[in-house]
Formats: structure tokens, sequence, C-alpha cells
């Protein structure tokens, strides 16, 4: 087995262990903590589609994150207010069916903010679909329907056929498939011939046009699905605050699963896991340490951008596999 | 709606877009010459304003105080280029988005840290307080037309600066081919501080003379980032022209869809939806605009290739 493929299955079985252990000892706020990180790792995993297969600095993933996020409230607030939805449809407040509205919502989304962005590239790419996101944020701040500024609460935890999801652990690992399934899968995208060809056009455009392939398309392609993935991520962090707001549209949001994918490593499999994992260990510990750490945590990313470009992953497996 | 509100909300659009060039102007002067984006640009404007409030708390002057802002933002800005901006010009885009957000997260906490979360605030001065009547009898606050005039002035003495002067040609030489400049003997590393000390005190003082009008507090230069940055991709990227028009156009586009949009939908719905769906739409409405112009120019109205 190559060594990334053993780092592939062990930073994710660290996560489980810290949550079984935690489990055993009675910590629930470890489990929690556990949880915040597989749902963080699994919305940082989406984005790396687009960066690190793609090379697509998105700085307006959030606004796929909230849109999941969105469409877990609304559906759980009219489920819980016993108020009808649209049309005469009902609320929800079943998981898998919020999964795939969140998914379906935050696809589209993508599809509408790619189909845009996309005609531009670098910088401009990077300004736009900051500037989309942001334009999500003050939308759902001045919509008053949905709590507006102020969000919405969600009295209770969503059901998920068969499980009892008010135990911390019953979520966690509910969350934990998950992002194993999106990992599996996304490993087989980027081994596939469209995620080939999507690195491809990373890597030179005016070949991939050569050999007949169409980059807007495949990039487009590639920002769906990652915006897709991203959207599941907000419905479960959604449901695992029981709290929807604008703060998960804002750009700092953004920020903070780009930061995740650097500090992993990114174009990295497991890079998102172990950026997830160190967030919220480095958040865990320093805000204990200091009320002010922020401060740190600017430090600390400034000093993976100027000196360890390949993150945790890349410290340990060596530049096996540079990113270019 | 009458004569005299219409100008008025003319002004105070005039009166945000020219906000937004001082910042639009550095931004995409920075990216022009050096090729970086600047996330942080925000945080400049941030520590403009408190360095205003922090010297208008010392001396009671406002005149001072926008010196003061001026010059922290200009040495702050000077000292991070040395710093840090300097070692992320070789590199990709998404290593400067990373490391300038990293600079962020350090100002504002710093800036937490030092000052404490409450906002401050800035008093406007004595003889710039209070409304002035204009020709046509219109009533306009003396501040807001002062800070149109700054504005103004600042970009007819940045346009003269790149187009007239020694520097503006090697700024401009700069962004066209910057290894032929530095083989000619200019001092690049000296002249690229330069611009960005320079585009920094432009964005202090902007947060500077936004002072008296909004509260000072930490985060307040994020929201204005977001802006200058649809400015710039309207404008196109690296032009001044571009910034200007972007700006202006941004600038009346927010200030007026605000107070019409609303109206607008009062003549076919209830008031209180009209309210709802207007201020929604308002919200957006730079946006939507951005989005049509990128639909016909994808680089921008004044830019080059993208």
């Amino acid at each position: 087995m190559r060594r990334e493929t053993i780092l592939n299955i062990a930073i994710p079985g660290i996560l489980l262990a810290t949550a079984l252990i935690a489990w055993a000892m009675g910590e629930t706020y470890i489990i929690t903590l556990a949880t915040r990180a597989a749902i963080l790792a699994l919305a940082a995993v989406g984005l790396n589609i687009a960066l690190g297969l793609g090379g697509l600095v998105s700085l307006g993933h959030a606004a796929f994150f909230g849109v999941g996020g969105y469409a877990m409230g609304i559906l759980a607030f009219h489920a819980q207010n016993y108020m009808p939805l649209l049309g005469g449809l009902e609320g929800t407040k079943s998981m898998p069916i919020i999964w795939l509205v969140a998914v379906v919502a935050s696809a589209l989304t993508a599809l509408v903010i790619g189909a845009m962005s996309l005609r531009t590239s670098g910088v401009y790419f990077i300004m736009i679909t900051l500037a989309f996101g942001q334009m999500l944020y003050y939308f759902a701040i001045s919509w008053p329907t949905y709590g507006g500024d102020d969000g919405m609460s969600i009295y209770l935890r969503n059901n998920f056929p068969g499980v009892n999801t008010l135990v911390p652990l019953n979520f966690f690992l509910i969350c934990f498939t998950i992002l194993a399934v999106v990992m599996v899968l996304t490993d087989r995208l980027g081994k596939s011939a469209f995620g080939l060809a999507l690195q491809a056009t990373r890597q030179n455009v005016a070949r991939v046009e050569a050999v007949g392939l169409a980059p807007y398309k495949l990039r487009l392609v590639a920002f769906v699905i990652s915006g897709a993935i991203t959207g599941l991520a907000g419905a479960l962090f959604a449901d695992l605050n029981r709290f929807v707001s604008p703060t998960m549209l804002s750009w700092h949001m953004s920020g903070e699963i780009m930061i995740l994918i650097i500090l992993g490593g990114i174009a990295r499999l497991s890079g998102p896991v172990a950026g997830a994992m160190l967030f919220i260990a480095l958040e865990y510990v320093l805000e204990d340490l200091s009320h002010y750490w922020h401060v740190y945590l600017g430090a600390i990313l400034l000093g993976v951008v100027l000196f360890a470009r390949g993150g945790v992953v890349g410290l340990i497996l060596g530049r096996e596999v540079a990113h270019d | 709606m009458s004569a005299a509100l219409l100008v008025e909300q003319l002004l105070n659009g005039l009166q945000f877009g020219v906000m937004l060039f001082l910042m639009a102007a550095g931004l995409t002067l920075i990216f022009g010459v050096m090729g970086l984006i600047n996330l942080a640009h925000g945080s400049l404007y941030m520590i403009g304003a408190f360095a205003a409030a922090g010297t208008a708390a010392l001396t009671g002057s406002f005149f001072l105080a926008l010196m003061g802002a001026l010059m922290a933002a200009a040495i702050i800005g000077a000292l991070v280029e040395m710093l840090v901006i300097r070692r992320l010009y070789d590199r990709d885009h998404l290593d400067q988005v990373l490391a300038t957000f990293a600079l962020i997260l350090i100002f504002s906490e710093g800036t937490r840290f030092l000052f404490g979360s409450l906002p401050l605030y800035l008093d406007t001065p004595d003889i710039l307080s209070g409304p002035t009547t204009l020709p046509g009898g219109i009533e306009y606050s003396k501040y807001r037309l002062f800070i149109i005039s700054v504005g103004l002035a600042v970009g007819a003495g940045l346009f003269w600066l790149i187009a007239r002067t020694r520097i503006g040609i090697q700024i401009r030489a700069g962004e066209a081919d910057r290894e032929m400049i530095a083989a000619l003997g200019v001092d690049i590393r000296k002249l690229y501080t330069m611009v960005f000390a320079l585009g920094a005190a432009l964005a202090g003082l902007a947060g500077a003379m936004i002072g008296p009008i909004q509260s000072v507090e930490v985060g307040m230069g994020e929201p204005v980032l977001i802006l200058a940055f649809v400015v710039i991709v309207i404008g196109g990227i690296g032009s001044i022209k571009g910034a200007f028009i972007g700006a202006l156009l941004v600038g009346l586009t927010d200030t007026l869809g605000r107070i019409m949009l609303p109206q607008l939908f009062g003549l076919f719905m209830d008031a209180s939806s009209a309210t709802t769906v207007g201020a929604s739409l308002a919200s957006m409405s730079i946006y939507i605009l951005m989005a049509g112009i990128l639909l016909f120019k994808p680089s921008g109205l004044f830019g080059g290739q993208s």
C-alpha cells in the first residue's frame, strides 16, 4: 500500500477513534467536537474537488454551505410549526429527504453561480465567487420570513429511520459514514476519466481543448459536484447546531473551509479531514488560552502558507505529489 | 418622489461611490502593478478609521485625525508589504488569498485587543457639521459634500500622478513589463512598497472619512472590501478609470435601489410585502448589475484580456 493510502485510512480512523473513546468516557462535548470536525471535513472535501482537482479558487463556497443549511432549516421549520410549504407541500423532519433537497438546492445554486463565474478565470473568478456568496448573505439578512439577521432555531434534531439521532454518538456516526462514503466516491472521481480531464484543465487548458474536450463544461460539472457536497455538509452542520443563520453564508465561512484544506494539505484525499481535526483542536486549545485566539490562528495560517505549503499531510509524506 | 429627495439620494450615491473609489483604486493599482489580490485591504480601511478615532480623541482635531489615519495606514501598509506581502508576488492566487485572509484575522483580533469590542465614534468637525443650501434651495449635509470633494480631488490627483509624473511612468511601466523596468535600473522593490503604501493610504483615508458617518468598529472594512471587488470586476482589473466609473455605478445603484425598489413594488403590491421584496432585491441589485456586465464583458468595462 502507498503511504498516502495508509494515511487516507489512518486520519479518518483517528477521528472515529476519538469519538468512540469520548463515548466510552462519557465526554459528550468531545463527541460534538468530533461531529463538527467530520461535517467541516465534508464541506472541505467538497471544496477540494473544485480547488484541488480543478484549480478553481472559489471564495464563495459558504453560499452552498448556507443553502444546504437553509434547506434543512426551512423544511424543519415548516414541519415543526405545521405550516404548509409552497403549493401544498409539507415540511419534513426526515434526514434523507432533507439531504436530498439540500444537495439538489445547492447543486442548482452552484450551477447558476458557476455558469456565470466560470466565464472568467484567475482573480476575477475569486472576486466573483466571493461577490455572489455575499449576495446570498445579504439576501438572507434582508429576507425576514426565516429569521433574517437572527437566523432560526430548530427545536429537535431531525430523524433518521431506525436511529435515535438525539444520542450524540449516533449522529456522529451518521455524519462520519457520509464523510467516508463521499471520500471514497471523491477518490473514484479523481481517478475517473472525468477527474483526469479536470486535473488536466488545471495544468494546461490549451492541451485539453486540443484533444477536443470543453474545459468550461468540465469545470462547471466539477463546480456543481463540489457545491452539492458542501451543501450536504451545510445541512448536517445546521442539524448539529439545530440553528441556521446568515453566518453560515458569510465569506468568513468560505475562508474557513478553505483554511481547512490548506492546513491539511491541498489536493490530498485526507487533507480536509486532517485540516478539520487540526482546526477544531486548535480552536479548542487556543480558545482556552486566549480570548483573542484568531490572532494565533492567523499566525499559524500565515506560517503554513509561507513556509509549509503541503499542510499536515504534506509534512508527513514529504513532497511526494507536488501540487502545481 | 420629489426632486429634492432625488437630488439628495443622487448625492448620497455619489458620496458612497467616491468612498468605494478610494478603496477600489488602491486594490486595482496593487493588482495591476504587482499582480496581487489583497483581501487585507479592508483591514487597512479599518486601521485608518481607528487611527483617526484615536488621534481625534488625543488631539481633538478632525484634520489631524485625517493626517493620522493617512500616516498610520501608509506606514502599516509599507511594513506589511516588507514583512509578508513581498513573499507573495511569485505565489499563485490561492496563496495570496490565504495569506491575506490570515492578515485579516491578525489585524481584526489585534484591533479588538487594543481598542476593545465596543464601537468608537468620531465627531464631525464644527465647520463641516449641519446642512448647507445647494443652488435650487436643496439642503444637503456639508460633511457628505466634503467627502465627495475630497474623493474627487484625490481621484484627480491620482490620475495626474499616474499620467504625468515620473513615478506614474514607472508604475505604468511596472504594469506592462516588470523585468524590463528592473533591468533599466528602477528599484522595483522600493516601487512595490511605495505602490502598496499608496493604496493603503487611500484605504485609510476612506476609513477615516467614513468614521463620522458610521461607527468605527472591528470588521467594518469587510463589506466595503467586497463592494470594492464588485467595483473592480465591473470596471476591469488594473484600470483606475474603470475603478472610478465602476465605483460611481455601484454607489448610485445601491443607494437609489434601496430607495426606489420598495416604491416600485409598492405600485402593484401591498405596502409591507413591497418593502420586504424591495429591500431584499435592493440588497442584491449591485450583484445583479455585476452579473449583467459580466455577461457582455467578462473582463469588465475597461479591462484588457482577463
